[in-house]
């Protein structure tokens, strides 16, 4: 009777569905789990954390005072307390070990310390305490004792909190200002001094006299942009001396007083003493200060805004590069040429250049692009500016290049199979009314093989968005000084280096020379980067959506 | 039941309009000529050694069980066979005293000049009007008021135009079947072709749509020379004016509609009408 019911169990399918189930929901479990602690791990970095106040008594030590947030807390077996000299009580197995973010790097060595708990005395979270984001040093935790304006103290106590902010917006809109001048005004007076560098030895190259009328012409033009500096620089000296106006005194756990310009200074807050609201505000102050801002203290602070722009910049340029070439591969392939072994051996060939490590694909990259075509390029087109290179170097184009190879087999494959999906009916209808194959091709197969050629493309951005190490060999860098677009023309410089989300990772992860730190901007940037290329996908599918509206196949 | 029997009212009335004089192949004027037409898949033969002139301005019916070859030899008429890289061909075929087999005929013209409509409607992914505009704009018109002209005139001729005035630039792709296929006879008589070579046209379609393209068929002979091929002899009787039957490749029997159906000089032909077999 039991025997039946299973046999007759198994054969109605159910276990099968059991099966499949269980597989999908796995898959979706393992997804979920991954966003969700790269998610938690990554966004919560930004929350503003109450700030602690604590005393710590090490046995035969004087009792000292600890300001700084609670990062994480672990559990630590006696024997490993004990090798490390702590002595537990009878009995204890084992016992709590906190790891307090204290700041102030410049004074105490280390902002990260690992402390027992045992030891630790209460906690008390007074309003008062501040946290400060520092340009360099990383974060200062505190107390207020004065605001100075050159030198001189003009608040202190509770009213010189107000008194703060006031002065950290000027000192901040003031930086913004240089900011500008640096970037925009001076940045094009060095390229205009830079580009008559290239025209004057372009003339040395093309063998003109010294001292003819097209030298003189340069030297004037280079007087100018002389005369536009010092003027320039005269006003960034003005704007200096208005920054380094004001400064702050602090007190540090230990008692010791500090005193530190505001120019120094990025943000200032009280955190124990936000509300719900405030400290919702702050963070998403924070989350669009990371999203919009440039890096600062070698990546591990500020924003990532470059590699965002980088990453998408790149991305695009790949799918522009990868479509038409992919399509027209295909189109080849299965339209044109004649079906037999050579063609099956070139498809096997797409196909496995699909699996070749990216890491191959770079060290082309480098061989091919960067130094045979970007020489050759340098060489033909940019004589002026050599022995620097111009494209014969790492840039944005040889990695846009380099990933379009890489992915253009997934796009050959994905259009392949969208032509052989349209119905013969529709091509010799095509043909019976006088199109040749072109025309047909043209007018009815392509648009209707588009869907399949976005999803190619969709796959191929994925891929593509996903890649660091062959962009490593062509053209990204951990930090670039400029983006890729600007006010100069030509307003895109494919020859630049630029940063990537990906390699951003990487390089805050392991190579940054705080890694406590940086840790949590490993998982912000990890999370914002699943989200672009999400982004980047939604964008292409909604595309190939209405494409397939449009060309709704007469069978489906 | 009311339906059926005013299909099969009107059904009568076409034949009743086409029999009214007797014909005979001598007096028409040649169109499509088939000489010693052989044609080969690979190594297999399909068509043995065809020979039949087909009428202008007539409607020509080849008859036949599944792969006899009348769809192959159909094909043959604006060579789509070509796309079939297998496929060899002997003999001569000629349109209007041209070799349409020649080196230096275009096949492109060449189609243009002999419309196809298929089994299944195969309107491309498009509006209405663009399917009917499509064989114009192939040939660079593009001026809007020929075009609009012309697709009011094919929508017309195909008896499809009230149905689909007020919604040109729709998708062909919602319309029913039988508008598809009226849809796709509207796109090939667009381009004015001197041959319309229909394969099985109605054979997807309901029994209303059918007589409405067979009704269809009966006016377009007025201006163009039809062939079609079908699997329904009754069909085929009340259709054409002259039929051919074919079996395994061979032509068996070539002649006058009324002629085959009512005296077949063949007994194979007899026994495929009288239904012995096929």
């Amino acid at each position: 009777m039991s025997k039946q019911s299973f046999s007759s169990w198994y054969k109605s399918g159910t276990p099968w569905v059991w099966l499949n189930a269980g597989a999908v929901s796995i898959s979706l479990v393992m997804v979920v789990g991954l966003l969700l602690l790269i998610g938690v791990r990554g966004l919560s970095h930004f929350w503003p954390a109450d700030v602690m106040e604590v005393s710590y008594t090490e046995p035969n030590q004087q009792a000292e005072v600890l300001i700084g947030e609670v990062i994480e807390t672990e559990t630590v077996p006696a024997s490993q307390l004990k090798r490390a000299g702590v002595e537990l009580a009878e009995g204890q197995i084992s016992a709590e070990r906190v790891l307090v973010k204290v700041g102030n790097r410049d004074y105490f060595g280390m902002d990260f310390r690992w402390v027992n708990a045992p030891w630790l005395g209460e906690a008390s979270y007074p309003e008062e305490l501040l946290s400060i984001e520092r340009r360099e040093w990383g974060r200062f935790y505190g107390r207020l004792v004065a605001v100075k304006q050159k030198g001189k103290v003009v608040a202190t106590g509770d009213d010189a909190y107000d008194e703060l902010q006031l002065r950290l917006s000027r000192s901040n809109n003031i930086i913004d200002e240089i900011k500008d001048l640096e970037y925009a005004e001076i940045g094009k007076i060095n390229h205009g001094i830079e580009s008559l560098r290239l025209d004057k030895r372009q003339l040395e190259l093309e063998g003109v006299a010294e001292g003819s009328i097209q030298y003189a012409d340069l030297t004037e033009a280079r007087k100018k942009f002389d005369d536009d500096y010092s003027e320039l620089q005269k006003e960034l000296a003005v704007l200096y001396a208005d920054l380094g106006r004001d400064q702050l005194v602090v007190k540090m756990s230990d008692g010791q007083e500090v005193e530190m310009p505001l120019a120094k200074i990025v943000l200032i807050h009280r955190p124990n003493a936000m509300g719900v609201v405030e400290k919702i505000g702050f963070y998403g102050h924070a989350v669009w200060e990371f999203v919009s801002g440039d890096p600062r203290e070698a990546n591990t602070e500020g924003g990532v805004f470059p590699a965002i722009f980088g990453t998408i910049m790149m991305v695009m340029i790949m799918a522009v590069l990868v479509t038409p070439f992919g399509v027209i591969a295909a189109v080849y392939l299965k339209e044109y040429a004649k079906q037999g072994p050579l063609i099956r051996l070139i498809r096997i060939a797409v196909n496995n250049l699909a699996g070749v490590p990216s890491i191959v694909y770079g060290v082309f990259g480098l061989g091919f692009f960067v130094y045979f075509l970007g020489g050759n390029i340098d060489e033909l087109f940019f004589q002026a500016s050599l022995p620097s290179p111009t494209f014969g170097t790492p840039g944005l184009m040889w990695a846009s290049l380099t990933l379009a190879i890489l992915t253009v087999p997934v796009v050959i494959v994905a259009t392949e199979e969208g032509l052989s999906r349209i119905p013969r009916a529709i091509r010799e209808g095509s043909l019976a009314l006088g199109a040749t194959k072109a025309e047909t091709l043209w007018r009815t197969v392509l648009p209707m093989a588009a869907p399949a050629m976005m999803t190619g493309l969709i796959l191929a951005v994925a891929r593509a968005a996903g890649e660091v190490a062959p962009l490593m060999m062509v053209g990204v860098v951990k930090l670039a000084p400029a983006l890729a677009v600007d006010n100069i023309a030509p307003y895109l410089h494919l020859d630049r280096q630029f940063m990537h989300l990906g390699f951003h990772i990487y390089d805050v992860g392991f190579q940054s020379p705080n890694v406590e730190a940086a840790r949590p901007l490993v998982y912000a940037t990890a999370i914002l980067l699943v989200f672009i290329i999400i982004g980047l996908n939604l964008v292409a599918i909604q595309i190939r959506n209405r494409l397939r509206e449009t060309y709704k196949a007469s069978e489906s | 039941m009311s339906e059926q029997q005013a299909t099969a009212a009107r059904a009568i009335d076409i034949n009743s309009m086409q029999r009214g004089s007797k014909m005979t192949m001598a007096d028409e004027t040649n169109c499509l000529e088939v000489k010693n037409f052989n044609l080969f898949y690979g190594d297999k033969q399909a068509l043995h050694g065809i020979n039949m002139t087909i009428p202008k301005n007539r409607v020509t019916a080849f008859i036949g069980p599944s792969g006899c070859g009348k769809s192959t030899l159909l094909r043959c008429f604006n060579r789509m066979n070509d796309l079939i890289d297998t496929v060899n061909i002997e003999g001569e075929m000629l349109l209007d005293g041209e070799n349409l087999n020649a080196p230096s005929v275009n096949v492109a013209d060449l189609r243009r000049q002999v419309g196809m409509v298929f089994q299944k409607p195969n309107p491309f992914p498009k509006s209405i009007y663009e399917n009917v505009a499509y064989g114009l704009r192939l040939q660079g018109v593009n001026d809007r008021a020929t075009l609009d002209n012309v697709v009011e005139k094919s929508l017309k001729g195909a008896a499809l135009w009230d149905e689909v005035k007020d919604r040109l630039h729709e998708s062909a792709m919602g319309m029913s079947g039988g508008q598809q296929q009226r849809l796709v006879i509207a796109r090939a008589i667009a381009i004015e072709p001197e041959v319309l070579l229909l394969d099985e046209p109605a054979s997807a379609l309901d029994p209303l749509s059918t007589l409405k393209i067979e009704e269809l068929i009966h006016e377009l002979k007025e201006k163009y020379t039809i062939v079609i091929v079908t699997h329904n002899m009754q069909q085929a009787a009340r259709v054409s004016d002259y039929t051919a039957f074919m079996y395994m490749g061979d032509l068996i029997e070539f002649g006058p509609t009324d002629e085959l159906f009512t005296n077949p000089q063949k007994k194979q032909t007899e026994d495929y009408i009288t239904g012995r077999y096929g």
